[in-house]
């Protein structure tokens, strides 16, 4: 499929599935089950309002969801109790699957997700969301629902600039526009299509989900796009504008660090595809300056794109969902 | 509602009832919680109120009512037939609130309260009628009368009730008992309306102006003067009379002569005539200090109140005093300026109630308490089914 003719089929806007009751009949009738995840680590500020909108506008008035879960990192603030007095199923990370080696970062609670969960669809959504809106769920499930050829839909989000004309940039932030755009440009000029690849937010079937690898950092989301494109290619895939999403800034600095981590998965994941060949060792050290008075002082980070494997290939996991045979899964 | 068993009637009825709606309401707390943020997340200025309105419209045709519609005025309206249908209660919100587009109007849940812009004036009291139908079915309550549920455009400030008068004077359902949510405060009761008069005073450098006499003008010190002779004016202490002076604004950097300034003023009265003595006061002090000085000064009265309202010994006044007692809840008798107003123009026997206790009403960090609302509706249920059954009939 050409690229504009994907975009043509497969891009939505979220307003194309106002219908929840509709959705709901097309749910049930394919036996459905929908999971929400919500990755946390101190967000008691936000994750309150998050929790109320989803509990009671799909599940209570719309059973869209049929369960919510927080897995946190391991807050130090009230994420947990507040999620858990608005109703949501909290989990700390690393209660589950808890004879594994430890591991902190948003993917591991997104990885341990998938055990956790029963949902054959699973949505995640972050947590710092300050306009948070019950389409940043439906948006996402709805192509899952009524594609069934689709299989990871990502969400974007337009970010009008003043502009004189009809046309208009649209697209994502400094470190999508920056970095992976030109990198998919140069690689996989399919995945370009994709308009926000890094957004936090998506839908995924289970039988996808089980079967890739997941980078526990910075590096996840890009680490997904590589890994089904590769395995099912850009018609597994769907994207759907969910207007604006407001949040917080980061810091360019910080942008540096998240680009240091994607960076280790990209290469990583190119050398393993044969794309590259014979790479060297890598460096996990990031080196920032800083300057106080007239000196330049250098600022290091260690960073370390650490992955876990396909969650098919955990004992745990093929037991609780009868996999007797995982490699043919 | 004056014999004993009318009494024992009424506390079968009506009281005893409250404190399992108070438990039943509570289970209800995500779906009042989110109703609030979404409609409070939608900025809603007067006269631009349509967004907020249309969420208001969709929601309520979602909950099954009938007649969902927006009028001329951009009121939003859906009718919850009761089994009888004999008589109409109208229950109403301002949709419309203090706060422009341009403010963050993002709102925070946390365990015990809500923070952000409106979310006590009026975003609660919108998401408890939006959120009402809802609560009535999980309550196991059909009504025998039909309640009309309104949010109500164009009613602060300038917007001077444009809404609920556009409504009551149109149309053709004849309404019999009004109540007006607030969302703060809880125990406040409003049955009566004082007298009222809004307006602004503008000082203005006329555009001929001298301005080889420049050092003597300036549209700030002009004011002043008329500020001064408005605190002047002798107040009565019976009937109760106040002049708020509301907000001044003029000038435009340190070092410019201002040569636009404005004072936004409220004059209230128990008395029509009182209201009247002081708005012809203040338009002989504008002339006074008009005539003295180069500058240009006019008043702009935005809107006028009659005083008015039901007799404290109601029937409706009365049940709602005692379904407040009976859920301990302190009742603050407090004379009304909004919406109330135009229900007592009509002649319709209306009370104003509010939901919860806030902080920081009308700035950006407005806040609400959570755990009263419960009661707040417990109260409001309370009032309906009482007017419902007939016990706030006046003989």
């Amino acid at each position: 499929m050409q690229i504009n003719e994907w975009i043509q089929h497969n891009t939505f806007h979220h307003s194309q599935f106002w219908d929840l009751k509709k959705m709901i009949e097309e749910k049930e009738k394919q036996d459905q089950k929908i999971s929400l995840c919500i990755p946390t680590l101190n967000e008691e500020k936000t994750i309150g309002k998050e929790v109320v909108l989803f509990r009671s506008e799909l599940q209570q008035r719309y059973p869209l969801l049929d369960e919510i879960a927080v897995i946190d990192s391991g807050s130090e603030d009230n994420t947990l109790d507040v999620a858990k007095s608005y109703g949501a199923d909290v989990y700390l990370a690393s209660d589950i699957l808890p004879h594994l080696d430890e591991k902190k970062g948003k993917g591991e609670n997104l990885w341990k997700a998938i055990y956790q969960l029963k949902g054959d669809i699973i949505v995640y959504v972050d947590a710092d969301i300050k306009n948070i809106h019950p389409r940043f769920v439906y948006g996402l499930v709805a192509p899952l629902i009524y594609r069934q050829e689709i299989k990871y839909v990502k969400a974007f989000y337009d970010r009008p600039l003043a502009f004189s004309h009809g046309v208009r940039p649209s697209g994502g932030g400094r470190v999508t526009e920056i970095l992976i755009r030109p990198l998919f440009s140069l690689l996989f000029p399919d995945l370009t299509a994709i308009i926000q690849p890094l957004s936090g937010e998506y839908a995924v079937r289970r039988d996808v989900l089980e079967k890739i690898p997941f980078p526990i950092g910075y590096g996840v989301e890009t680490s997904h796009l590589l890994d089904v494109y590769s395995r099912w290619g850009l018609d597994a895939f769907a994207q759907t504008d969910l207007d604006q999403r407001v949040h917080r800034n980061q810091s360019t600095q910080d942008l540096g660090k998240m680009a240091f981590g994607i960076l280790q998965t990209f290469i990583n994941r190119v050398g393993a595809l044969g794309i590259i060949k014979e790479l060297p060792e890598m460096q996990t050290i990031l080196r920032q300056y800083q300057a106080k008075e007239k000196d330049y002082q250098q600022v290091e980070y260690k960073i370390v794109e650490d992955e876990r494997p396909p969650m098919i290939t955990i004992k745990e996991y093929q037991e609780k969902y009868n996999i007797t045979n995982p490699e043919e899964a | 509602m004056d014999t004993v068993t009318d009494q024992s009637d009424f506390k079968a009825k009506i009281l005893d009832k409250l404190p399992d709606y108070e438990r039943t309401i509570r289970k209800l707390r995500e779906l009042i919680l989110a109703n609030l943020v979404m409609i409070g997340e939608i900025p809603s200025p007067t006269f631009n109120e349509e967004n907020r309105s249309q969420f208001l419209k969709r929601r309520f045709a979602e909950v099954g009512l009938q007649n969902c519609s927006t009028d001329e005025a951009g009121n939003v309206l859906g009718i919850l037939p009761g089994s009888v249908g004999k008589r109409n209660i109208l229950l109403v919100a301002h949709t419309d609130t203090v706060f422009s587009e341009k403010i963050d109007h993002t709102i925070s849940v946390g365990p015990n309260e809500v923070v952000g812009p409106g979310v006590a004036d009026n975003s609660l009291g919108l998401s408890v009628i939006a959120s009402l139908p809802d609560i009535l079915d999980r309550l196991g309550i059909q009504l025998k009368s039909n309640l009309v549920l309104m949010g109500a455009a164009q009613s602060l400030g300038r917007g001077n009730l444009e809404g609920l008068r556009f409504f009551l004077s149109n149309t053709e359902i004849p309404i019999h008992y009004g109540v007006c949510v607030e969302g703060a405060e809880i125990g406040r009761l409003s049955y009566s309306s004082v007298g009222m008069l809004r307006g602004e005073i503008v000082c203005m450098v006329p555009e001929e102006h001298d301005w080889t006499r420049m050092s003597y003008t300036n549209a700030i010190i002009t004011l002043n003067e008329v500020i001064s002779n408005i605190v002047s004016i002798p107040l009565p202490k019976r009937p109760i009379t106040s002049i708020v002076l509301g907000s001044i604004r003029g000038g435009h950097s340190f070092n410019t002569i201002a040569t636009t300034a404005a004072l936004r003023f409220e004059v209230r009265s128990e008395s029509e005539k009182i209201v009247r003595e002081i708005s012809e006061r203040l338009e002989e002090i504008i002339a006074e200090v008009s005539a003295h000085s180069s500058i240009e000064v006019n008043m702009d009265v935005v809107a006028v109140r009659k005083p008015g309202g039901i007799k404290f010994s109601h029937p409706l006044c009365k049940t709602s005093r005692e379904i407040m007692k009976s859920l301990d809840i302190e009742t603050n008798i407090i004379p009304s300026i909004s919406e109330l107003s135009a229900l007592i123009y009509k002649e319709i026997p209306s009370i104003t109630i509010g939901m919860t206790n806030s902080e920081h009403l009308r700035q950006p960090n407005e806040s609400i308490y959570i755990f009263p609302i419960y009661r707040g509706i417990a109260q409001l249920i309370g009032i309906l089914t009482s007017i419902d059954e007939g016990f706030c009939d006046a003989d």
